[in-house]
């Protein structure tokens, strides 16, 4: 199996502080890859470096399309990456307020990606915003509402069914549960499990929540400094830490 | 006869070719915003300045210009604009859209189909289609360049969803020769289907914004619409009171203060001429 996105050798430096140093990362398709680690370790970089809306300083980002023929993601054209980030990739935001037009219906933002790819019929997208609000547990009736009406947990999975209108293969999410209460968490947390089973999906997410991350992930890799310091398989990870900082982050989590 | 003392149309030579360059890479880019060092003018922002400028730039001693303001020729900014091309420029001026060479327009297009050889100047106050989408311009100049128009349509879809159809009634966006998203400049909607593969040249100013754009003769003009709800011109259900027309649009105006109102062409030549021929076959 060929990877469906590829980093190698990424370093950034934010002045003197480096924000990547020499990260490699690879995935498959279907595949969820968690990363973790304290705040300012770097994950939200590496996010948005994979995702093209950083430039690294060094090291080369690969993706391969759906036809098989491989880009490099900062070497793309804007039209190119504007096209790709519509289609075949999606980004969750932490913030539902930075991925959702908050004066737009939530069909509205629903239809948004569809009528930018060129879908011109009025009821089919309605129709689609329709479906896409069951799926993710809202109210198809409240598809004329405003996001800025709708609870936190709520807009975080209008953002969703917004983003995986399109059928994406790739969706990179950054803390999508963060600022959530944990009720609200968890059935978020349960619904991305089962969309990204049902659809496929690979899906690079960023938290720093490690029971988020043993419930979603195939594989996690821990961030220090920039660095990634440990990865594997989640569940040998969070059991078998070897690295003495992952030892100490699985130590951390409350037991509830 | 020029009045002493002003270059002839006004501007000087040097403003007019400026003017000029804009317009012909505006001619030569269908839709597209060209920015121009708009100059000061004789009357204020909003009252018609960027139209002035392009038609002073464009208008030769040979032509022959009409003024229309929301239609009629008689309205105060008609006039006086009128005036001022026949003072500064000393061209011919006429009322009758059949005659003019030039006509500058405010909110309409006349409801006689224009020809070949004769120029539209539209004045236009905002010429940025999606400025009420999107505040930036850095940001609406990259989806101009990327052709990415969705967020037009995601107003489209709002507006069906709320209204049951598009509400939107004048300066309905449209597509310029499939390729640029455009302002009409406040015409009403009803006036867009003759925008589109009109023998004569359109060419719009925006003194404010300083931007000029075009449609040149024989280019397509679509209005933005879903393919189950399309685009539909909107007219007051009534025959003009005046010469009776049921194509033309209207203007409704309240007579009393019982609710009494009537409708009549806002096209004043059109509605003249029409009344002059039953006249004279009475």
């Amino acid at each position: 199996m060929t990877a469906l996105l590829e980093a190698t050798g990424l370093s950034l430096r934010f002045g003197t502080v480096p924000a990547l140093d020499d990260v490699s990362l690879e995935v498959f398709p279907g595949e969820v890859v968690a990363i973790v680690g304290e705040s300012g370790s770097g994950k939200t970089t590496l996010l948005r470096v994979l995702s093209g809306m950083m430039r690294p300083e060094a090291g080369a980002v690969r993706y391969r399309d759906p036809e098989g023929s491989v880009h490099v993601v900062h070497e793309m054209g804007e039209a190119a990456m504007r096209r790709l980030h519509r289609t075949d990739w999606g980004f969750v935001h932490q913030n539902p307020r930075d991925g959702l037009r908050m004066r737009v219906s939530a069909g509205g933002n629903i239809g948004e990606r569809l009528m930018a790819v060129g879908a011109r019929h009025y009821g089919s997208i309605r129709a689609e915003a329709a479906e896409w609000l069951r799926r993710v547990e809202i109210d198809p009736a409240r598809i004329d509402g405003m996001p800025a009406l709708f609870s936190g947990g709520m807009q975080q999975r209008l953002q969703i069914a917004r983003t995986l209108v399109t059928r994406p293969r790739l969706v990179f999410m950054d803390e999508p549960t963060g600022g959530l209460d944990v009720s609200v968490q968890a059935r978020l947390l349960d619904m991305i499990r089962a969309l990204v089973a049902d659809l496929g999906l690979a899906v690079v997410i960023v938290t720093h929540d490690i029971a988020a991350a043993r419930l979603l992930a195939h594989r996690l890799l821990v961030m220090r400094q920039g660095q990634v310091v440990e990865q594997g398989l989640t569940d040998r990870v969070l059991d078998d830490p070897q690295h003495e900082y992952t030892q100490l982050l699985v130590a951390s989590v409350l037991a509830a | 006869m020029t009045a002493l003392g002003y270059n002839f149309g006004y501007l000087d030579e040097n403003t007019k070719r400026m003017i000029r360059r804009a317009l012909l890479k505006a001619v030569a880019i269908p839709g597209h915003q060209v920015p121009f060092g708009a100059r000061e003018m004789p009357l204020p922002y909003g009252w018609g300045t960027g139209g002035i400028a392009v038609t002073a730039s464009v208008i030769g001693a040979d032509d022959r210009l009409k003024v229309i303001d929301q239609g009629a020729d008689d309205t105060t900014n008609a006039v006086s604009i009128r005036r001022f091309f026949a003072k500064v420029a000393g061209v011919e001026t006429t009322e009758r859209t059949g005659e003019a060479t030039i006509i500058q327009t405010r909110h309409r297009i006349p409801e006689i189909a224009l020809r070949e050889g004769q120029v539209l100047v539209y004045q236009v106050p905002m010429p940025e289609p999606l400025f009420r989408l999107e505040p930036r311009v850095s940001e609406t100049k990259r989806m101009h360049a990327l052709a990415d128009y969705g967020l037009m349509h995601v107003k489209l879809y709002e507006d069906i969803a709320r209204h049951g159809h598009v509400a939107i009634s004048y300066n309905y966006p449209v597509l310029v020769g499939g390729r640029y998203l455009m302002s009409p400049s406040p015409i009403p909607a009803f006036d867009n289907p003759k925008m589109d593969r009109m023998p004569a040249l359109q060419l719009f100013g925006a003194g404010r914004e300083k931007r000029i754009y075009a449609v040149p003769p024989y280019t397509s003009v679509r209005s933005l619409d879903f393919e189950d709800h399309p685009f539909r011109p909107v007219r007051a259900d009534a025959p003009c009171a005046l010469c009776g027309s049921r194509e033309s649009y209207l203007d409704e105006v309240v007579v009393d203060d019982r609710g009494g109102r009537m409708f009549v062409c806002s096209d004043t030549d059109y509605c003249s001429t029409r009344q002059a021929t039953r006249e004279a076959a009475e």
